[in-house]
């Protein structure tokens, strides 16, 4: 167990640490560099050489790699001229905000698919497999910007119920559950269509076990051997698959942050991405990466937990 | 890492997870089948019946090869003006002489939504070809390599994925000046990693059969064995995972378009007409999101069924089962 999470843990330390590199890779791609892109085409030359001096950025490429990486370790992601904020100030009011939107989406979309890939594995083929099967398809061949359009036109502008913006989110409890309706809604609804489909295969894959007939010899009801066997053996895969969509989740939220307006990271990013505010742009990729990983490690250390099987590779 | 990760093209249904396992079946299948002189008819009809039984893949051909000749041939049919705006035009809701009404420009939406189209599928189709290339051979030389080679390329697709894509996608977007083929480039850069998790699982069964030690023992290069003999016998598995690249790229196209990426006009693509669509919404524009609304959903779920069809004449030849 401690030789598997130990070899895990090592293996996210040198993804982390290629994260790092390519990040700061980007941040040198830049055309015409670094301060250019900050002062302008017109700035004159001897104000760009100025703050390239000032910024370390005439020194070699490792040794500027090791003070940016020295930076960031401590929390400092430079600073945005854009916006007159340290990158890291911006982050740690933007960041629990998408903790708290893609959660919530994760928690509900598990919580409705669940049942409904135990349904479908169970009817398999069936008339009800059909119906769920097609709609999920649908909902997965959508860009999820449609979806949130979908989602506004019936529940805003039909059925006038729900705010169609989250701008006002941060003014108390009652408000912030309202404006986050919708963006939970249209995130949960894709992740919908992700899981249950794994979870109906492995359900499908699970009735074909031994234990099920053994189960069944014995006289267990079906919805005894589903609950009871079949659901909780199913639930494992589950686990892992919270940790590979995670990179999914934090995507999708940068367009339904965008569209709906909701002040989190992926809205900070699109903001930035219009301005053309760096710093910004590389922060954010940098702490969604980071927060990519270390969720899947966590995923993989639960399954690990959960599963002994998956120690003895 | 689970161990359907690897197998899992980023977006599959997870009904059609790859049994790598049972790729091992099919290259014994073909070599018993070449030993075997009975008379049957040619692989591609057998493969061909398989497809077409699936009603749902072939139905699914059919809406693709529509909405191609749509996009394609279209404009020779019914030719319109996209490239002149024309104000007194705008925002008209459909009419006889403007079938799906107009743009905000002034653009026929008809028409639109065939030049929109001819960009969709040309980066949808274009991304999916250079991402699984390049993945394709990326995992085989994991794969087939194994050891530390396998380690850093694997470590190098795990970081990558790491990073979330639309946001990389976006990054790159920004940095470059997003032309057409760079838009392929930025797509295929995320979407080359699960193919090459999918490549590498199947060469790490496949460089074990004897007529891959058969190969070494003539004394044949790494490369080529590699591109001659583990890729081709990779392929069903390749081409099922490109088939649902297409329609992850029209889908990836269409999000960064909406956030505002792509060509400048007056060029547009289903995305950017949906995204017009959208920012028109509350002035009741319905003609101006729909059709690109259907035509995405409608191209998608149809190369989702066609990659359905395709897994399904792989399954089938894995089984051995020509006849």
């Amino acid at each position: 167990m401690t030789a598997f999470i130990a070899r895990r843990i090592g293996q996210a330390l040198v993804v982390l640490f290629l994260v790092t590199i390519i990040v700061f890779g980007l941040l040198h791609a830049l055309p015409g560099g670094l301060v250019r892109a900050q002062l302008g085409p017109k700035a004159s030359v001897y104000a760009v050489h100025q703050l390239a001096v000032q910024e370390g950025l005439t020194k070699p490429l490792p040794v500027q790699y090791l003070v940016w990486l020295d930076h960031a370790v401590r929390g400092d992601l430079g600073f945005s001229y854009k916006l007159n904020t340290p990158v890291s100030t911006l982050l740690a009011e933007y960041f629990p905000r998408d903790l708290l939107l893609t959660g919530l989406a994760i928690a509900l979309a598990i919580a409705v698919s669940i049942p409904l890939g135990v349904l479908q594995g169970y009817r398999r083929n069936k008339g009800v497999d059909y119906v769920f099967s097609g709609t999920l398809l649908a909902l997965y061949s959508m860009p999820s910007f449609l979806l949130g359009v979908i989602a506004i036109i019936v529940l805003n502008i039909e059925l006038p119920l729900l705010p169609s913006t989250a701008q006002e989110f941060g003014h108390g409890f009652g408000t912030d559950a309202k404006v986050l309706a919708l963006p939970v809604l249209t995130l949960m609804l894709g992740n919908i269509a992700y899981y249950s489909r794994y979870v109906r295969s492995s359900v499908i894959d699970n009735l074909l076990e031994d234990y099920v007939r053994t189960a069944r010899a014995k006289g267990a009801g079906w919805s005894r051997v589903l609950v009871g066997h079949v659901l909780r053996n199913s639930l494992m895969p589950v686990v892992s698959l919270i940790g590979i969509s995670f990179p999914y989740v934090v995507s999708g939220s940068l367009i339904v942050e965008a569209l709906f307006d909701y002040p989190g990271m992926g809205l900070l990013f699109w903001d930035a991405e219009q301005s053309r505010d760096y710093p910004v742009l590389l922060g954010v990729v940098l702490l969604v990466s980071v927060a990519v990983v270390i969720g899947s490690l966590v995923a993989d250390v639960a399954y690990a937990i959960l599963d002994p099987r998956i120690r003895y590779e | 890492m689970s161990e359907q990760d690897p197998l899992r093209p980023a977006g599959a249904p997870a009904g059609t997870v790859l049994a790598t396992g049972a790729v091992v079946g099919a290259a014994a299948g073909d070599a018993d089948g070449a030993t075997v002189p009975t008379a049957r008819r040619p692989a591609w009809r057998e493969n061909l019946t398989t497809f077409a039984h699936n009603r749902f893949a072939l139905a699914g051909l059919i809406v693709l090869i529509a909405f191609t000749a749509f996009c394609f041939l279209g404009p020779l049919v019914y030719p319109t003006n996209q490239s002149a705006t024309n104000l007194l035009n705008e925002n008209l809701p459909p009419s006889s002489q403007f079938p799906l009404g107009t743009s905000p420009e002034g653009f026929d939406i008809l028409g639109r939504l065939m030049l929109g189209g001819q960009s969709t599928l040309e980066v949808g189709f274009a991304a999916a070809i250079v991402a699984t290339a390049f993945g394709a051979l990326w995992g085989a030389i994991a794969g087939y390599a194994g050891g530390f080679v396998d380690a850093v390329l694997m470590r190098i697709v795990d970081t990558m994925l790491s990073i979330p894509f639309l946001f990389f996608v976006v990054l790159v977007g920004t940095l470059l000046q997003p032309t057409l083929p760079l838009i392929v480039l930025a797509i295929s850069s995320v979407s080359w990693l699960s193919t090459a998790r999918v490549v590498r699982g199947e060469t790490l069964s496949l460089r074990t059969r004897d007529y891959v030690v058969a190969a070494r023992g003539f004394g044949i290069g790494h490369l080529s064995l590699v591109v001659r003999h583990i890729v081709p016998n990779a392929l069903g598995a390749i081409v099922v995972n490109a088939t649902l690249k297409v329609a992850d790229a029209i889908l990836l196209f269409a999000s960064i378009s909406f956030l505002g990426l792509g060509e400048p006009p007056p060029a547009t693509n289903w995305g950017r007409m949906l995204t017009t669509g959208i920012n028109n919404l509350f002035d009741g524009y319905w003609w101006q999101l729909w059709p690109a609304a259907i035509a995405i959903v409608a191209t998608v779920v149809a190369i989702n069924a066609v990659g359905d069809g395709l897994h399904d004449v792989v399954e089938k030849r894995l089984q051995g089962g020509h006849g």
